[in-house]
C-alpha cells in the first residue's frame, strides 16, 4: 500500500522510547498511522510488507490490549507473529532476560515486541539481539507506542499540538504512559501539565518542560484534553493515598471537574480503566468527550506505522 | 451567639497579635469585638446595660490550647467534651484543640462531624478536633487527610505517638502538603524509649524505673526536620522538652522551613525531681526532664524560640494512677492551671506578658488559622479577664474538671481567670 522509503524511518533501527526521537521523526510516524487507519477501516485492512517476517511477543507482564494490538498490527501487515507465553517458559524457572535474550536470537525475529516489569530491559534486549526491539512498556520507564498512537487521536481531532494544553492527571509516579507522553507532546509544542497528589508525582518533573499541580481546578483550567491515568488497586490502600473515595472525591474525572476544561475538552485513558476511582462512568462511556475506544483503533495503526517503520531498516 | 452588649473599662488590654498593652476600654456587639482603644469609656460611662470596670485587671484573647485529651468517646468516666470544657472555662480556655488519641481514634470523616456536634451540643467552649494521621494511630496507613480537612480537622497526628517507619511518614507529609494541612508530630523515639516511664538518668537510675534517653527526641526531631525539608509539609513539634531538640527546630526555622514547636506547661516548670517518691501525678509523656532541659524551656518561650504553650490536659482517673510508676497511666490534667502556669517566665522576669499571651493566643490562631486569638475590632469576643498577680495554691478538690490528676497539687502560681467569655457570652465567672 505505501511505497517502502529509501531511508529507514527510525534512524536507531529500535524503538525503545520517545526520547531520542526527533520532531520530525514523531511527525512521519504518525503521517504514515493516518494511511493505516483508513487502510484499517476498508474490508481488506491486509498487506503484504512484512511477508515472511517474524515478530515475537514477549510480555513478561500481562496486557491483552497492547499485545493483541501488536499482534493485529503485525498480522495485518503480512508478518509471522508469535506470542511468548512467559508464565510457562523457561522464564519463569529462573532464567536471565540474557539468556532469554540469546535463545530468541538464534530464532532469528525480525522484529521483537518487549514489555517488562523492569525499566531499561528493553535497552538491554536491544543491545543483545540482532533483530528491532520495539518497547511495549519497561518498568515506569517508557511506553513509546502508547504516547504515538495517543498523540495520533490527539492531532486527528484537534489538528495539532502547538499551544493545545493537555493535563495528564493521576499516578504520574508509577507511569511509563505519562513519561511517553509528556516526552512526546511537550517536544510538539503542547503544553502538558501534570496534576496528583504529591505522592503520585516524581521527583524533579517539572525538569521536564511541564507544568505540575496538585489541584484539579488549577491542572485542569482551559485544558483542551484531559488525560487519566490508570490507579492500580494495590496502591490505593494507604501506601500513596488513603482510599478510592478520597482519591475520587479530589482527582477522579466527573462532570463537575471536567466542567473546569475548556468548553468541549475530550477525554482519553490508555485503559484498563477503575471505574469510580479516576474516572466516572458516565464520562467514559460519552461518546461526545470520552475518546477511550478511539485510542484503542488508533493503537493499531500507530504500531501499523512503527512496524513499518522499522521494517524499511531491516531489508 | 450573644446580641447583647459588654463594656469593659479601665481595664489593661493586652493583645500579642498587634504588640497592644495599653489601658483602656472594649466593647463587646453581636459576639463580636466592636470597638476597642485606650480612650473608649474614659470619659463618659457608657450608656450599656452591662459594664464591667476592671481597674487592675488583663483583658487578653480568650486562650487556645492546642493540645487536650478528653475522654469522649470512648472514656467519658474520665472526662467528656463537656467537662473539659467546665475546666477550660475556668481556666481561661476559650478553644479547646481535642486529639484524635479516642477510642475509637478520630481517624474518618463521620467521626470529626461527631465530635463538632457533641462540642455544639454540649461544650461551654469551642472544641476544634484534629484528626489521625495514620489509621488508628497505628503509624501503618495514612488517614484520609482531604476529606477529613473538609470535615473539619484543624491538623493531622497520631497525638502521643510518633510515626516510626519513615516511609509511612513521608508519604503521608507528601500528601498532607497536597492539601497544605498541618501535621503535628509526638517526637520520641518508639523503640528507645520501649516501657520507659522516666528519662534516664541518676535520678531514674535511684529509683529503679524503666527509663529512655532524652535523645530519643532530638533523633526523631532530626529524622522529621529532614522529611520535611524533602514535602515541604507544615510541621509542628506537639510538644518538645529538650535543649537538643529545641535547638535542632531553631535551626530548621533559621533555614526557612515551615517548622514550628510547643511546650507542655508542666514542662515549663517542673523537673524530673518532682517525681519525688514515684508520684504517678507527675508521670507525663514525653517524661519530666532534667533541670537544664525544663530551663532550656522556659528560655525557649521568652525568647520565642517555642511558639506555643499547651496544657496537653490528660485525663486520668485512680483505675490507671494508682498504680506503680512504671505500670501508672501518664498525663495530667492542665486546662485550669494552663494560664498560672504559662505566666512563670513573666513573673520570673524573663519575659513581658504579651509574649507569654503569645504562646497561648496569637501563636495558635496562627498556626491553625483560627479566626480568634486577637483583641482586633470584628474578632470573635473570645476574651479572658484574669488578675495577672493574684497568687493562689492548685487544689485538685476545685478543679472544674471531671478528672483531678493535676501535676501541679499544691503549687503555688499567680493569674487566675475572674471571667471567661466566648462569642461575647459570659462562660466562667469566678466567684
Amino acid at each position: 500500500m505505501t511505497a517502502p522509503f529509501a531511508q529507514p524511518l527510525l534512524k536507531s533501527g529500535h524503538l525503545l522510547g520517545i526520547e531520542g526521537l526527533s520532531p520530525d521523526e514523531v511527525t512521519a510516524l504518525l503521517d504514515l498511522a493516518d494511511v493505516y487507519v483508513s487502510q484499517n477501516r476498508a474490508a481488506d485492512k491486509k498487506t503484504a510488507l512484512l511477508r515472511g517476517r517474524t515478530l515475537i511477543n514477549l510480555f513478561f507482564e500481562a496486557s491483552t490490549r497492547t499485545q493483541s494490538s501488536f499482534e493485529l498490527a503485525g498480522k495485518r501487515l503480512g508478518a509471522d507473529v508469535m506470542n511468548m507465553a512467559v508464565k510457562t517458559s523457561s522464564v519463569s524457572k529462573g532464567e536471565t532476560l540474557i539468556d532469554t535474550a540469546t535463545t530468541l536470537n538464534a530464532m532469528r525475529p525480525d522484529i521483537l515486541v518487549v514489555r517488562h516489569q523492569d525499566a531499561g530491559a528493553a535497552e538491554l534486549l536491544s543491545r543483545k539481539l540482532s533483530c528491532s526491539v520495539i518497547n511495549a512498556g519497561d518498568g515506569a520507564h517508557e511506553h513509546p507506542t502508547q504516547a504515538l498512537l495517543d498523540a495520533l487521536t490527539i492531532r486527528r481531532r484537534l489538528g495539532g499540538f502547538e499551544n493545545r494544553i493537555i493535563a495528564i492527571c493521576g499516578d504520574i509516579l508509577h507511569s511509563r504512559v505519562a513519561r511517553s507522553n509528556l516526552r512526546l507532546l511537550a517536544m510538539m509544542g503542547a503544553r502538558v501539565r501534570l496534576v496528583a497528589p504529591r505522592t503520585l508525582l516524581p521527583a524533579d518533573a517539572d525538569r521536564f518542560g511541564v507544568e505540575v499541580m496538585t489541584d484539579m481546578r488549577e491542572g485542569l483550567k482551559d485544558a483542551d484534553i484531559v488525560m487519566m491515568l490508570r490507579l492500580q488497586l494495590e496502591r490505593m490502600g494507604g501506601a500513596f493515598i488513603p482510599s478510592p473515595r478520597e482519591y475520587f472525591r479530589f482527582w477522579g474525572l466527573d462532570r463537575e471537574k471536567l466542567s473546569w476544561a475548556k468548553p468541549g475538552a475530550l477525554v482519553m485513558h490508555p485503559g484498563p480503566m477503575n471505574r469510580g476511582v479516576e474516572i466516572a462512568s458516565d464520562i467514559a462511556d460519552d461518546v461526545e468527550i470520552s475518546l477511550i475506544s478511539e485510542q484503542v483503533e488508533m493503537g493499531v495503526a500507530a504500531r501499523m506505522a512503527v512496524l513499518d517503520a522499522l521494517s524499511r531498516g531491516i531489508a | 451567639m450573644s446580641s447583647r452588649r459588654i463594656a469593659f473599662r479601665n481595664v489593661r488590654l493586652v493583645d500579642p497579635a498587634s504588640g497592644l498593652d495599653v489601658k483602656g476600654g472594649l466593647l463587646v456587639e453581636n459576639g463580636r469585638i466592636a470597638d476597642i482603644g485606650p480612650r473608649l469609656f474614659n470619659d463618659a460611662e457608657p450608656n450599656d446595660p452591662e459594664v464591667i470596670d476592671a481597674r487592675g485587671l488583663v483583658l487578653a484573647p480568650g486562650l487556645i490550647d492546642a493540645c487536650v485529651h478528653t475522654g469522649e468517646p470512648g472514656a467519658e468516666h474520665r472526662e467528656t467534651l463537656a467537662s473539659a470544657s467546665h475546666a477550660a472555662a475556668a481556666g481561661g480556655v476559650t478553644t479547646m484543640i481535642v486529639m484524635p488519641a479516642t477510642d475509637p481514634v478520630i481517624d474518618e470523616p463521620s467521626l470529626v462531624d461527631f465530635i463538632l456536634r457533641r462540642a455544639a451540643a454540649t461544650a461551654k467552649v469551642r472544641v476544634l478536633p484534629m484528626a489521625a494521621l495514620t489509621r488508628g494511630r497505628a503509624g501503618e496507613t495514612m488517614t484520609e487527610i482531604g476529606l477529613l480537612k473538609e470535615a473539619g480537622a484543624v491538623a493531622f497526628t497520631d497525638a502521643g505517638r510518633t510515626v516510626a517507619n519513615a516511609r509511612v511518614l513521608r508519604r503521608a507529609m507528601a500528601y498532607a502538603a497536597t492539601f497544605d494541612a498541618l501535621i503535628a508530630a509526638h517526637a520520641e523515639d518508639p523503640e528507645l524509649t520501649a516501657g520507659a516511664a522516666a528519662t534516664e538518668s541518676e535520678f531514674a537510675t535511684r529509683l529503679g524505673l524503666p527509663a529512655g534517653p532524652a535523645m530519643a527526641e532530638a533523633l526523631i526531631v532530626a529524622r522529621d526536620i529532614a522529611l520535611v525539608e524533602l514535602t515541604g509539609v507544615r510541621y509542628h513539634f506537639a510538644q518538645i522538652s529538650t535543649r537538643a531538640a529545641l535547638e535542632l527546630v531553631v535551626a530548621a526555622k533559621s533555614r526557612g522551613l515551615p517548622i514550628t514547636c510547643g511546650v507542655a506547661a508542666h514542662h515549663l516548670t517542673l523537673n524530673e525531681l518532682d517525681v519525688g517518691a514515684y508520684y504517678t501525678f507527675r508521670k507525663v509523656s514525653p517524661p519530666l526532664r532534667s533541670e537544664a532541659d525544663r530551663a532550656a524551656m522556659a528560655e525557649g518561650v521568652a525568647s520565642g524560640a517555642i511558639d506555643l504553650i499547651v496544657s496537653s490536659h490528660e485525663p486520668q482517673g485512680a483505675d490507671t494512677k494508682r498504680q506503680p510508676f512504671a505500670a501508672a497511666a501518664a498525663g495530667t490534667v492542665g486546662l485550669e492551671t494552663l494560664l498560672p502556669v504559662a505566666l512563670t517566665p513573666y513573673h520570673d522576669g524573663r519575659a513581658t506578658l504579651a509574649t507569654m499571651l503569645a504562646t497561648l493566643t496569637s501563636s495558635p490562631a496562627k498556626l491553625l488559622g483560627l479566626p480568634g486569638g486577637t483583641l482586633a475590632k470584628g474578632a470573635p469576643a473570645d476574651l479572658v479577664l484574669f488578675d495577672d498577680g493574684e497568687p493562689f495554691v492548685v487544689a485538685s478538690e476545685e478543679l472544674h474538671s471531671r478528672a483531678r490528676n493535676t501535676a501541679f497539687e499544691g503549687r503555688k502560681f499567680q493569674g487566675h481567670a475572674r471571667m471567661t467569655f466566648v462569642g461575647g457570652e459570659c462562660v466562667f465567672k469566678r466567684s
